[in-house]
């Protein structure tokens, strides 16, 4: 029982994780609480959730260039999503899960926000350019 | 990525440790991006403010840091982003010894590479403005956005991990808006009313960036009836790149490059009057307490500097409410010398070089200050700071003034 679903190769190792899904946008500077691990912006669709060890789908990153260094310092403090799963990402967020070494892909034919449910159980596979659904088959 | 043979001499580290971990780190960015091989740069930007480093990120820097120098030292000019603090002003400002203390390890780890430490996120306005073509590695979104709108340099938004890389090798991966296909126009825009002050331009900014909602799409706004200047630019510019995370935009007869659309023209998405004013009244908080004042985000011009100067003249700041403003080390020492800096400071205000408030850890200034109510002419700084636990309000340089002489928002 499970949903295949493919998309650009991405950058990282292959994780397994829990899903955390909102059709909205990320940048580590304008919408965390690093310190605490949460969703810290008021407006945002996830604020006060926790990201930490999540697999984090969202649509697409927002401005700003602090995100690149940002992920490497939240993964050396143990505060990190999991794996980040996006429609498209910007130059900045390739670049941070480069660095931080989180794992990162983008680019599937479907709205990955409409695809993948909170709770979902995932498996990313940025080498093959594979997500699987674990937990169900429609 | 196809390498030429001396990147391919880099990545097996025969040119040292900092530039392999450099190029190792452009070539996963490129492979993700499908970029096909390297494009030389002529500058690199680094954005690396302690609050984005952290601990880790200065370790990280120390460590790259120790290789021999001749392993280290960047092959382009290397210039900083704003910094995490001004050493002059940072216990003022609730800023603590502690994260002056790691600011002070990453400058000396930043200078082992040779980077030249201008702090700034004006540096096409002060330091060397690129020329039309010019393929750059900047690492601010309203740098990267000025300079291949306005100039019609090539740079994608760089990180600070990824802009150090490129100052390490000299090249950065060829995608994005250093390519021509990517520079195309996708979305139009017909405004129909000027923005009167820098602010207004910065709401028109942020209204085209949340409309267009992506790094990959392209705006072109048309209508505007008279050359706005460089200031101008780089509010609406900022709060575009901001709002939407857009680095290129064209403005027919003004910017460096004609607007070509990708495909068939699309119909434009107007903005009225109504449309600017409804955007900075959803900040509005009118006699709201009002805790801080900021200019700043992008940095300060000289002729900024000396608007607020003439602004806060033979005023006096409220004593419940704190002026910050920042600048570049550069526009600061000519502040001093043309007499700005004290004209501004005689209000009761601060004002600060190299840093830009957002980068200054926000939120660890509001908790020691006991700050919430913030108020700017920055669309940009209201779109970042909520985030910190502030409440913005954007308005005209002059509304901010007053609000501060007042104490509360007017």
């Amino acid at each position: 029982m499970s949903i295949l679903l493919r998309c650009h190769k991405g950058i990282g190792s292959a994780v397994t994780g829990t899903a955390l899904v909102a059709a909205d946008n990320f940048s580590a500077r304008y919408d965390l609480d690093r310190s605490k691990g949460v969703f810290s912006r008021p407006s945002h669709k996830l604020a006060g959730q926790s990201y930490a060890d999540r697999i984090l789908v969202l649509d697409t990153t927002k401005g700003g260039v602090a995100t690149a260094w940002m992920l490497h310092e939240m993964k050396a403090r143990g505060l990190v999503p999991r794996g980040l799963i996006f429609n498209r990402v910007n130059p900045i967020l390739a670049q941070g899960a480069a660095f931080g070494d989180v794992t990162l892909v983008d680019r599937f034919e479907r709205d990955v926000t409409q695809t993948f449910r909170s709770g979902d159980e995932l498996r990313v596979d940025p080498a093959a350019g594979l997500v699987e659904i674990l937990n169900r088959d429609r | 990525m196809r390498l030429t043979d001396e990147e391919s001499a880099i990545f097996a580290g025969k040119f040292g440790e900092p530039r392999r971990w450099a190029i190792t780190h452009q070539i996963a960015v490129g492979e993700f991006f499908d970029a096909a091989d390297f494009v030389p740069v002529s500058q690199a930007h680094i954005m690396a403010d302690t609050e984005s480093l952290g601990v880790a990120g200065v370790q990280f820097l120390e460590s790259l840091a120790a290789a021999p120098e001749a392993e280290r030292r960047v092959r382009v000019p290397t210039i900083t982003d704003p910094r995490g603090l001004d050493f002059a002003v940072y216990r003022r400002l609730g800023q603590t010894d502690k994260m002056a203390a790691l600011e002070q390890r990453a400058i000396e780890a930043l200078r082992a590479f040779g980077v030249l430490m201008t702090d700034t996120c004006i540096n096409y306005q002060t330091i060397m403005a690129p020329v039309l073509g010019e393929h750059m590695a900047y690492g601010d979104t309203g740098v990267v956005i000025y300079s291949n709108s306005v100039l019609g340099a090539r740079s994608n938004f760089e990180g600070g991990p990824s802009a150090l890389a490129a100052g390490l090798t000299g090249r950065t991966p060829r995608y994005g808006y250093h390519l021509d296909a990517c520079r195309r126009a996708t979305r139009r825009f017909r405004l129909t009313a000027t923005p009167r002050d820098l602010s207004e331009w910065g709401a028109l900014g942020g209204i085209v960036g949340e409309a267009c909602g992506s790094y990959w799409q392209v705006p072109v706004v048309e209508g505007i009836e008279t050359i706005p200047g460089s200031d101008a630019l780089k509010h609406f510019g900022t709060a575009l790149a901001s709002f939407g995370s857009v680095a290129l935009f064209h403005l027919p007869g003004i910017t460096a490059e004609e607007a070509v659309f990708a495909g068939s023209v699309p119909p434009a998405i107007t903005i009225t009057r109504d449309g600017i004013e409804a955007f900075l009244a959803r900040y509005a908080a009118p006699n709201d307490k009002l805790d801080v004042v900021v200019f700043t985000a992008p940095q300060l011009s000289l002729f900024e500097m000396e608007a607020v100067a003439r602004a806060l003249e033979g005023r006096r700041v409220h004593h419940e409410t704190t002026v910050i403003v920042a600048t570049s080390p550069e526009i600061k020492h000519a502040a001093d010398r043309m007499g700005l800096t004290s004209r501004i400071e005689a209000s009761g205000a601060v004002v600060a070089q190299g840093i830009c408030f957002y980068q200054s850890y926000a939120r660890e200034m509001a908790e020691a200050n006991g700050w919430t109510r913030l108020m700017t002419n920055s669309a940009k700084l209201v779109n970042i700071i909520g985030g910190y636990g502030y409440r913005p309000t954007l308005a005209s340089l002059a509304r901010c003034v007053d609000s501060a002489v007042a104490g509360r928002v007017l």
